[in-house]
């Protein structure tokens, strides 16, 4: 039938979306984490993070459209673009929509970075850790198919992706902790 | 004694000794600069004349000047010498330059390790006219090798932190303040303000080669001190100047920590001026002239410099971080005769990776130093790879002279 | 004609420009790039660009060669023009 057509279009995006989300996420962390194969450089890593987060913008915007015009939900613009003014599960879809802006901070200060400096694109990159749990949150706040094995599972993947990737990333001594540490010199009397 | 004496010297007696401050304009000012060919003093060599002009370039009435003395190079002491001896000989080279570059401001930069010389220029402030010292002030320069460094002194009057800072843009460009900025060694500005007085001619008919300059003789010698030369004396004056050799000496770290080891044999009739060294390879620097004795040893010598300028480093840059301390680790486990199979080919291979890839010139220096060690002391560097040494006769380390 | 400037301050060895520009940049023991001086030849021009965005630290610059990118200018406090 046409009117579910945006129904299912909506629920895939959006499943799509959470699942490149978390492949990003974990694809930054693995990127921190300087991890590399003899066939696996470093660069596919950061190549991929960075495709991988402007393609999840195509499918949520396939996700929003769909949602929005959908005459079953009659959600309208405002949902989409104000927070947490849907009436319909208010909450719920509120975070989507935060997290949406949360994801365009990153991802506009990433493309132009020289602009924003080094500082201002880290600090907004670390709002990546609020981002995608408010992205999971809404998924399955709103999401009507959480009964479903399948979607669970889906679930159960991106979490555990992500607890892992986080596990790892603080148990490794940072890269650049070379910068705080002081000198190891060889012990030897100053000379004058 | 033109740079340095016994005591401090009063407002009156400079004076009375060199009359008042040259009236040049800006622009007579930086000919007589430029036709002299006064080289900076701070370890650069950069010809003055030209800085003063850069500077003068952009400034619109807005520069800074930075009167370094700072002087964080352990084996140097004239900065700090001269500014105790002739504290108004180097404030009227700020003022000179001041003018020159149309500055309003003047920060005299002194080694927080210098207080003879920070007491002096105090009391010589002190003495001139109140508006000479709204304009002036002292900041206290943290100890450290690198804090003299041109962008660290500029970093650090800007925002506490005394590092080097990727260049550009350059002090001259932005420095203090984000104003044109002279940052000039005290000894260049003392020569400037003698030449001001007396022309361009007065310092290149000087010596045998052209001018005047102050170094610091130290190590295997019976009065190590700081001596005024005239460029063109040779490494033999410096010695006798010094009271001879105490006992032998075959190798002298000439230019400091940045500079170079020379053979003195070799070198005892080298002329002591920049443009002369040059072009055998030594480097003038900051003028220190540091005799090894002859019982000490060269590798170990050499581990000890490299030791303390990795502690130096203002760890900012991986290649300094890194490859400076396998360095001096490497070079001290040769020095000790305990060291891995590959330690002296790595010394070398990883010496020739250092140049160029710091945010400031200290690995340079280092590579520099370490380079000039491998030659001079092939030998002994050959031998410690071997576990042993030819240089001292007993089994125990002996304490560098 | 451009030229290949590392921010050393802000280079952290991460070691990806390497990995896209092996024929301008190679790795120390530590994983810090070495760069070849001198302007990069045209054929590479594109690949400098893009090893210059995937840095993740935006060390990495191009250049116009001869605005002061590596001069020796005044004040300087090297003896970059010696035994080079």
């Amino acid at each position: 039938m046409n009117d579910t057509l945006p129904w299912y279009a909506t629920r895939g995006a959006g499943v799509v979306s959470l699942v490149l989300l978390t492949a990003v996420v974990v694809l930054g962390i693995v990127s921190v984490m300087r991890w590399q194969t003899a066939s696996w450089p470093r660069f596919l890593t950061t190549g991929f993070h960075r495709n991988l987060a402007l393609t999840t913008l195509i499918f949520l915007a396939i996700h929003v459209v769909t949602a929005v015009v959908d005459p079953f939900t009659a959600l309208g613009w405002e949902a989409a673009i104000v927070p947490f003014s849907s009436p319909y599960r208010r909450f719920w879809l509120g975070l989507g929509v935060v997290g949406i802006y949360l994801l365009l901070a990153i991802i506009l200060t990433s493309l132009l970075r020289p602009l924003f400096g080094p500082r201002v694109w880290r600090m907004v990159h670390w709002l990546a850790y609020a981002m995608w749990p408010v992205a999971l949150i809404h998924s399955i706040g709103t999401g009507t198919d959480p009964r479903f094995a399948w979607m669970l599972a889906i679930e159960a993947v991106c979490v555990g992706s992500v607890i892992a990737a986080v596990t790892w990333r603080m148990r490794r001594i940072e890269p650049t902790a070379w910068r705080q540490r002081p000198a190891t010199i060889p012990q030897v009397k100053k000379w004058s | 004694m033109e740079l340095i004496g016994p005591v401090t010297e009063s407002l009156a007696t400079h004076r009375q000794r060199l009359g008042p401050l040259s009236a040049l304009s800006s622009g007579e000012l930086i000919a007589e600069l430029e036709s002299s060919g006064l080289l900076g003093r701070g370890g650069a060599g950069f010809p003055v004349g030209r800085k003063w002009r850069t500077v003068a370039e952009r400034s619109s009435g807005r520069a800074v000047v930075l009167a370094n003395g700072a002087e964080g190079e352990p084996l140097s002491h004239k900065d700090r010498s001269l500014m105790a001896a002739r504290p108004h000989l180097v404030i009227d080279g700020a003022l000179l330059g001041a003018r020159a570059v149309g500055a309003d401001d003047i920060i005299f930069y002194i080694g927080i390790e210098h207080p003879a010389a920070d007491a002096a220029i105090r009391h010589a402030l002190a003495e001139r006219s109140a508006d000479i010292r709204g304009r002036a002030q002292i900041v206290s320069a943290p100890a450290g090798y690198v804090s003299g460094e041109e962008s660290a002194a500029v970093h650090f009057v800007n925002a506490g932190d005394a590092r080097p800072t990727m260049t550009p843009p350059r002090p001259f460009e932005r420095g203090v303040g984000g104003r044109p900025t002279l940052v000039q060694n005290v000894e260049s500005l003392a020569l400037a303000a003698l030449i001001a007085r007396r022309g361009h001619g007065w310092y290149k008919d000087r010596g045998r080669a052209s001018g005047i300059g102050l170094l610091t003789a130290s190590g295997a010698v019976r009065h190590p001190g700081v001596q005024e030369i005239g460029f063109g004396s040779t490494l033999g004056d410096v010695v006798a100047a010094a009271g001879g050799l105490r006992g032998d000496s075959h190798a002298v770290l000439l230019g400091g920590y940045f500079g170079g080891w020379a053979d003195v044999e070799e070198q005892w009739g080298l002329p002591l001026e920049p443009r002369s060294m040059r072009s055998r390879g030594l480097v003038f620097g900051c003028g220190v002239v540091h005799f090894l004795a002859a019982d000490s040893c060269g590798v170990e010598a050499t581990a000890r410099v490299l030791a303390y300028l990795t502690s130096q480093s203002a760890r900012q840059c991986g290649p300094c971080v890194f490859g400076l301390s396998a360095i001096a680790a490497a070079t001290q486990r040769l020095a000790t005769r305990s060291p891995q199979a590959d330690d002296l080919d790595r010394i070398v291979r990883w010496g020739g990776q250092l140049v160029g890839r710091g945010a400031c010139h200290h690995p340079d220096g280092a590579a520099g130093l370490l380079r000039s060690a491998l030659d001079l002391f092939a030998d002994d560097f050959a031998q410690h790879q071997r576990r042993r040494c030819v240089t001292v006769s007993r089994p125990e380390r002996v304490a560098v002279a | 004609m451009d030229e290949i400037v590392v921010d050393r301050i802000r280079c952290d060895g991460h070691g990806l420009c390497a990995e896209l520009l092996p024929e301008r940049i190679s790795l120390d023991d530590w994983g810090f790039p070495i760069v070849n001086r001198g302007p990069v030849p045209d054929h590479l021009v594109e690949v400098a660009r893009r090893a210059v965005d995937i840095c993740p630290v935006l060390a990495l610059h191009l250049a116009r060669s001869g605005l002061g990118a590596w001069s020796l200018s005044p004040g300087s406090s090297a003896r970059a023009d010696r035994r080079r």
